[in-house]
């Protein structure tokens, strides 16, 4: 069986950044995926594990970044579609306005 | 697949461990096991055995518990309360050497994907390498 290998790419608009809140949703969706998936600030890396709390909050990237997203396993099309909706949404949080929710 | 396991706060501050235990449960949401506690018996700012292990209790889970701590005391209280839990949860909670909110927020990010217990203390304990 081959492997796939899946890429994305999405330019963060959230306000606050990849900061808590936003990290923890997105390595929350990322866990409900059996792919190995990782992220990255440029398309040639540094590569982390976007299943990994600390790796994702330790990216520290600011609103405007352009987050990249590679994938691979059974289902690494719906996980890179799905993490980069969310940044695309602005992680559901109206404009990142952090005083809301 | 095994229980998710549970977080227990453990600040000398009964707002702060509130307000660490409010910051997992909207940021991790309902699914996490959790337990907070903080000041002494008298109001005051401390911490207590007795409270530490009601925490502890709040918390269980069949998968254990990863207990987060502030200050110095709460550390050596809540190691007095592992050693009086009955002897089949004793190897089940562990403290995490990290501090208490950002590592209560990790470990339950980690604790709600299925992690083990001591994938949940790696992760939270990664935050400050030693």
């Amino acid at each position: 069986m081959s492997t796939t290998q899946e890429y994305g790419s999405i330019l963060l608009t959230h306000a606050v950044g990849l900061h808590a809140r936003p990290s923890v949703k997105l390595t929350k969706l990322a866990k409900g995926f059996v792919a190995r998936i990782e992220l990255a600030m440029a398309d040639n890396g540094p590569w982390v594990d976007a299943k990994s709390i600390v790796k994702v909050m330790g990216t520290k990237a600011p609103q405007g970044t352009v987050l990249y997203f590679r994938a691979e396993g059974a289902d690494a099309a719906e996980a890179v579609q799905a993490l980069t909706e969310l940044v695309a949404r602005d992680f559901d949080e109206g404009g990142g306005d952090a005083a809301s929710g | 697949m095994s229980a998710a396991v549970g977080i227990a706060i453990v600040s000398h501050s009964a707002e702060v461990a509130r307000g660490t235990a409010d910051m997992v449960r909207q940021m991790v949401g309902d699914a996490v096991p959790l337990g907070h506690c903080g000041g002494d018996p008298d109001g005051g700012l401390g911490t207590s055995v007795e409270r530490i292990l009601a925490a502890i209790d709040d918390a269980w889970s069949e998968g254990g518990v990863a207990v987060l701590v502030d200050l110095g005391g709460a550390e050596t209280n809540s190691e007095m309360a592992i050693e009086l839990l009955p002897a089949e949860r004793q190897g089940k909670v562990v403290i995490c050497n990290a501090p208490i909110v950002e590592g209560a927020v990790m470990a339950a990010t980690e604790a709600w994907g299925g992690a083990s217990l001591d994938q949940v203390r790696a992760t939270a304990e990664e935050l400050s390498p030693p």
